[in-house]
């Protein structure tokens, strides 16, 4: 599913994407905040896992960047909302990057469409030169 | 060091006891393959009972370990990998091939019994000495 926009954001907080212990700080606060909302256990391990992924995909392409997650609420759901931003070389090839097997980092090339399957909607915008953004949420069923 | 091995017999049992980073997991790997030279180790269980997340490095970095392990004449078995760590892995397509399992250290060191220490008669893995 897309990203739906204009959906207000609470509780937001930013993490720091710039070395391999921000990776885990990232997916802990997200544990933290999910598991707030009631997520399932099986759900909390996803989402920290995707939060993982997004965070070292940073580290990796673009050396820095942020993540920032948060809690969303539409149609009477509440969710969690990831978004990992960089100014880093940006994606060549969207579709390509979210093709299972495709990585440019040597890497095990499961990263984006891993996340895409481990959360509900997914959206990356990226600019060659500019950077990504990669926005991701989870609905609490 | 993040992880605390602790030499049992012929076995290594390295306890994760708290959340990785990238450079923790890369330590554990160093040391194990150090360390079973050192203490000419025959077999390795890795216990992941405390890990709440397998990322694509974590699970690589395992699967690197036994192989490498491996490579020096040893076997590993990677225990207590969590019911909702393994449905995360599965959806990521992290299967750890190629890598021992078992349910917890117990059935770890069961294994790691069973497993024959193989010498070099056999055309398989012949244990190198340092």
């Amino acid at each position: 599913m897309a990203v739906e926009r204009h959906v207000p954001v609470k509780d937001e907080s930013r993490v720091p994407i710039r070395s391999d212990l921000d990776i885990v700080a990232a997916r802990q606060r997200g544990r933290a905040l999910a598991q707030r909302l009631g997520f399932s256990d099986s759900n909390l391990t996803m989402i920290a896992t995707a939060i993982s992924e997004l965070a070292r995909n940073i580290l990796l392409y673009a050396k820095k960047g942020e993540m920032t997650i948060g809690i969303v609420e539409n149609n009477g759901l509440s969710g969690i909302t990831v978004v990992a931003w960089d100014e880093g070389p940006g994606i060549r090839d969207v579709d390509r990057a979210m093709e299972v097997g495709y990585s440019t980092s040597g890497s095990l090339g499961l990263g984006l469409p891993g996340v895409k399957r481990l959360m509900d909607d997914f959206e990356i915008v990226s600019r060659q030169g500019r950077g990504t953004t990669i926005t991701a949420r989870k609905w609490k069923r | 060091m993040a992880v605390p091995i602790l030499k049992q017999g012929a076995y290594l049992i390295a306890s994760v006891q708290s959340a990785l980073s990238d450079a923790d997991l890369l330590e554990l790997r160093n040391e194990l393959v150090m360390k079973v030279g050192k203490f000419r180790s025959r077999g390795v269980i890795v216990d992941v009972t405390a890990m709440d997340v397998m990322d694509s490095f974590a699970s690589r970095t395992l699967r690197d370990i036994a192989h490498m392990i491996r490579l020096r004449g040893a076997e590993t078995v990677i225990v207590g990998i969590q019911p909702e760590v393994a449905f995360t892995m599965v959806q990521l397509g992290l299967t750890l091939e190629g890598v021992s399992t078992a349910l917890d250290l117990e059935e770890g060191l069961a294994y790691l019994d069973r497993e024959k220490p193989k010498g070099g008669g056999d055309g398989e893995t012949a244990r190198l000495r340092e």
